[in-house]
């Protein structure tokens, strides 16, 4: 392992009304994996961005290569050999892909077209991202816009690479490319500080560890003298419980009752046509690679996207649902799998985000008063251990993880009959993760119905009794009972295990 | 920690210091250069009632108008995240309305309330085709209302036929100056009505909640089952009433409607005084009573102007140098090098004193 490559000393940053980093110090060396770990809200990526110039800093110092610098906006970081991939994705939708590649980043004005696509092309060949480049991104998948987003910064010629949760939306496959390409840059002598909150994957490629806690250092440790339990325990300050009664309460929620919702032939703009249903109290799953329709279809349940065509059915009496203010009223709560986008109304408080979907439901006639909804907030913030400095907070300005609380709070609030989760612990700690797993079978105990979606498999088969495998837009199977293991799932994922379609 | 207000109408107070601010500057400057400008007497007009006359009073008064539309500007700037064009025209329309129906007979009370509400109605369906354009066919809001804004003058033209038609009452006349025994000017207590009938339309629908929500993501507001376009349909039908109650009292002011001359230009102070309020133009959170103290912002530097006998050419070029200062000083990036020169010294405090420690 290399010479030491950046050091940030006694960095403090205050937010109003959140000490978000008290005198953190942090060692980067050339040529080493270095993850960063900790809680929602420990302040991970206030962190990245104090060094990246997007906050200034309170206090404290940065040095590259020995060098003290000033770094005041993140072209500042970039000039210094810092490139970036942010936690909530800062591409622009509605370019190309490879103008998302390269844009901001020519020196001379003009842009050569043919030049740029060819390279991109290379690139994204080279890198196995399934994109064209004269795409828009706005067209493909969350993951391939991550992927895209990590292409761009790793050809920028980078002597720090920081990846903040970047692999929160991608399969395991993709995972994998992205190691492979991590241990490349690292062989080249790269300092890569990598944040994420699979642990599985800190072990995996790591050489060190920082753990902040509370917006403080916990300290820094060499990979190998760090078994994971005790990792955890220094992120939470308290031993994890053990998440093995949750594999016992399976069984009971898998005894399902009477049928709750039956769509036939159900087809949106996005969905090709499918069958599909769920019993009260049940806790069910689609799976597959991502692509291949299991977020599309049950955008097609809630109405998300425009309805096409098919017959609904909710506790035998059939419906029309296509809005999802009507699915919102036939009692489907639905948490959408990209928050930024489709969820959070950035600007707004931490408690109009909460008790939105509740007041649509009560009607436009029918506003809460102010101390209802406080009290509603509270009550979610209190429940969820949602960190933030007041309910009047603006949402946006919350950690990637406590955003997703809220809005999972916004939906257990309405209190449906139906709750359709998708990806709800994506960018969440393990900490809440398993809060999050041991909730969703505490609410499915007591009648509600729930579809999970998760790229974590093991997550999937610790909460769903039934799992339904898609595979190019068309379900190709369904698991449950006795079935339910990794291995027969990742066998009818890829297509050579039992299928039943 | 103290409980902030938060009243349908006063919100994140912190944007009103700009505008505050200004408006104090200005009256300071004039009470400097005159110190008599702030007196408001007790006069009697031509029928021998008592009326207030100051110069503060005819700022509150000639910026009634304004303070209207930029209360529907707000709306429509929040939800779709551009602005309309076509107020003045939309409000010389209506006007007209209110010309032709009280020219059809004897004028009485009835018929002039008759009028009010024909053309409510009709400013609300020009401000219904304009959200049509904006929310349905999405065409941006300048470009959608450019059309009602080219040709809304005709229309105003055709309705009446005539140049100038008059329409003399002492109805009228209440409506545009004094009320009989009420000393201060009507057209002020009709912004101060419009402004109550709209906090209580905020107390009493989450009509703030929605429009917020869709100027922020709309498409997020549509999975929280919020219908965007009936939202921005809705803003924009609101600020066809505020132009019909616009034109109503400017008709009513000099009681005869010129169609080309009623409330000329007024879209862009409407939208400066929703600008210069502290409102985001691209959308999102808004501040009512910013964009109603932006109004009153506009008329009283146009009234100093005025005051200092500024030849009438030269107004707008001063007007606008004023108001290049004030939407620069409400910029983000000043915002923004204000906060972190506050932070600086303050980070500056805390380190001396660990220093000391
Ligand atoms: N722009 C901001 N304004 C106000 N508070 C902020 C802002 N950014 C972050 N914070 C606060 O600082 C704290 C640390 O947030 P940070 O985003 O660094 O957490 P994190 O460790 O990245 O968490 P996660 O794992 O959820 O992404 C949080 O309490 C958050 O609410
Ligand atoms: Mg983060």
């Amino acid at each position: 392992m290399g010479e030491i490559l950046l050091t940030m000393r006694g960095i403090c940053k205050s937010f109003p009304g959140v000490k978000a980093l008290n005198n953190v110090d942090f060692t980067l060396r050339a040529g080493e994996i270095h993850a960063l770990m900790g809680e929602n809200g420990a302040g991970k990526s206030t962190l990245i961005k104090v060094l990246t110039g997007v906050y200034p800093k309170d206090t404290g110092e940065i040095s590259v290569e020995g060098q003290p610098i000033a770094i005041h906006s993140p072209q500042d970081a970039q000039k210094n050999g810092i490139a970036t991939v942010y936690q909530e994705i800062t591409l622009c939708p509605n370019l190309t892909v490879a103008e998302n590649m390269f844009i901001g980043r020519n020196e001379n004005l003009v842009v050569d077209w043919g030049k740029m696509v060819k390279r991109s092309d290379e690139l994204l060949k080279n890198l196995g991202i399934p994109a064209r480049p004269k795409q828009q991104l706005g067209s493909c998948s969350i993951a391939v816009q991550q992927m895209v987003a990590i292409a761009r910064a790793v050809d920028m010629n980078c002597k720090v690479l920081i990846l903040d949760e970047p692999t929160s939306s991608l399969d395991d496959k993709e995972v994998e490319m992205l190691f492979s390409l991590m241990r490349d840059l690292k062989s080249r002598g790269v300092g890569i500080i990598f944040v994420t909150h699979f642990l599985e994957q800190v072990y995996a490629v790591s050489d060190r560890i920082t753990v902040l806690r509370n917006g403080e250092l916990v300290g820094e440790y060499v990979v190998e003298e760090l078994p994971q339990v005790e990792l955890v325990a220094k992120m939470m300050g308290k031993e994890l419980e053990g998440l093995s009664d949750l594999d016992k309460n399976r069984g009971k929620s898998s005894a399902a009752g009477e049928s709750l919702y039956e769509a036939e032939n159900l087809s949106s703009s996005e969905a090709k046509p499918f069958d599909f249903q769920i019993a009260k109290g049940e806790v069910n799953g689609f799976t597959g690679l991502l692509g291949s329709g299991r977020s599309e279809s049950v955008r097609a349940i809630f109405a998300a996207d425009k309805v096409t065509g098919g017959k609904v059915r909710m506790k035998g009496k059939q419906l029309n649902i296509n809005t999802p203010y009507q699915a919102m009223k036939a009692g489907i709560g639905y948490l959408p799998e990209d928050r930024k986008r489709d969820g959070i109304i950035a600007d707004l408080s931490v408690r109009e985000n909460i008790i939105l979907a509740l007041q649509v439901m009560k009607g436009f006639f029918h506003p809460m008063s102010k101390a209802q909804m406080s009290g509603f907030a509270d009550e979610y913030i209190r429940a969820l251990e949602i960190k933030t400095a007041s309910q009047d907070t603006p949402v946006g300005s919350l950690s990637g993880g406590n955003q997703q609380k809220v809005i999972l709070a916004r939906w257990l609030l309405t209190h449906p009959e139906y709750l359709i989760l998708d990806e709800p612990t994506r960018g969440i700690d393990v900490g809440t993760k398993t809060e999050i797993q041991r909730l969703v079978l505490k609410l499915a105990e007591e009648g509600m119905s729930i579809t999970f979606i998760s790229s974590e498999i093991e997550e999937m088969l610790r909460t769903c009794s039934r799992l339904i495998v898609m595979r190019d837009r068309k379900i190709v199977g369904e698991l449950k009972g006795e079935e339910l293991t990794q291995s027969n799932v990742m066998r009818t994922i890829a297509g050579g295990g039992k299928e039943n379609a | 920690m103290p409980e902030r207000k938060k009243t349908g109408f006063f919100q994140n107070n912190s944007q009103l210091l700009i505008p505050l601010v200004a408006i104090g500057l200005l009256l300071i400057f004039n009470l400097i250069r005159d110190s008599s400008f702030f007196s408001v007497n007790i006069g009697t007009n031509n029928d021998g009632y008592p009326v207030l006359q100051g110069n503060l009073i005819s700022i509150l008064n000639g910026a009634s108008e304004l303070a209207i539309l930029a209360m529907g500007m707000t709306l429509v700037t929040a939800a779709s995240g551009g602005q309309d064009i076509s107020v003045g025209c939309l409000a010389a329309i209506a006007g007209s309305v209110f010309v032709k129906v009280l020219r059809a007979g004897p004028i009485t009370g009835w018929t002039v309330a008759l009028g009010v509400v024909l053309c409510c109605l009709v400013a609300m369906v020009f401000g219904c085709f304009n959200g049509t354009l904006v929310s349905v066919f999405k065409i941006q809001p300048m470009i959608a209302t450019l059309i009602l804004f080219t040709c809304g003058r005709s229309i105003a033209y055709w309705i009446n036929g005539g140049a100038t038609p008059t329409v003399g009452s002492p109805i009228i006349t209440a409506i545009g100056s004094f009320i009989p025994g009420i000393p201060v000017p009507t057209p002020i207590l009709i912004v101060i009505l419009v402004g109550i009938i709209l906090s209580i339309v905020f107390r009493t629908t989450t009509l703030r909640l929605y429009i917020q929500s869709v100027g922020i993501n709309q498409g997020a507001a549509k999975l929280n089952g919020i219908n965007p376009l009936k939202i921005k349909l809705l803003a924009f039908i609101l600020l066809g009433a505020c132009c019909s109650v616009s034109g109503v009292i400017g008709v009513s002011r000099l009681s005869l409607i010129n169609h080309e001359t009623l409330l000329l230009n007024i879209e862009m102070d409407a939208i400066l005084a929703v600008a210069i309020g502290g409102n985001s133009l691209g959308g999102g959170k808004f501040n009512m009573a910013g964009s109603i103290l932006g109004a009153y912002t506009i008329q009283a530097l146009t009234i100093t102007l005025y005051a200092m006998k500024v030849p009438s050419t030269d107004v707008k070029a001063y007007k606008a140098i004023v108001i290049i200062l004030l939407v620069i000083l409400g910029s983000p990036v000043v915002k923004d090098a204000f906060r972190r020169l506050r932070m600086r010294s303050n980070s500056g405090r805390t380190s001396i004193g660990k220093e000391a420690a």
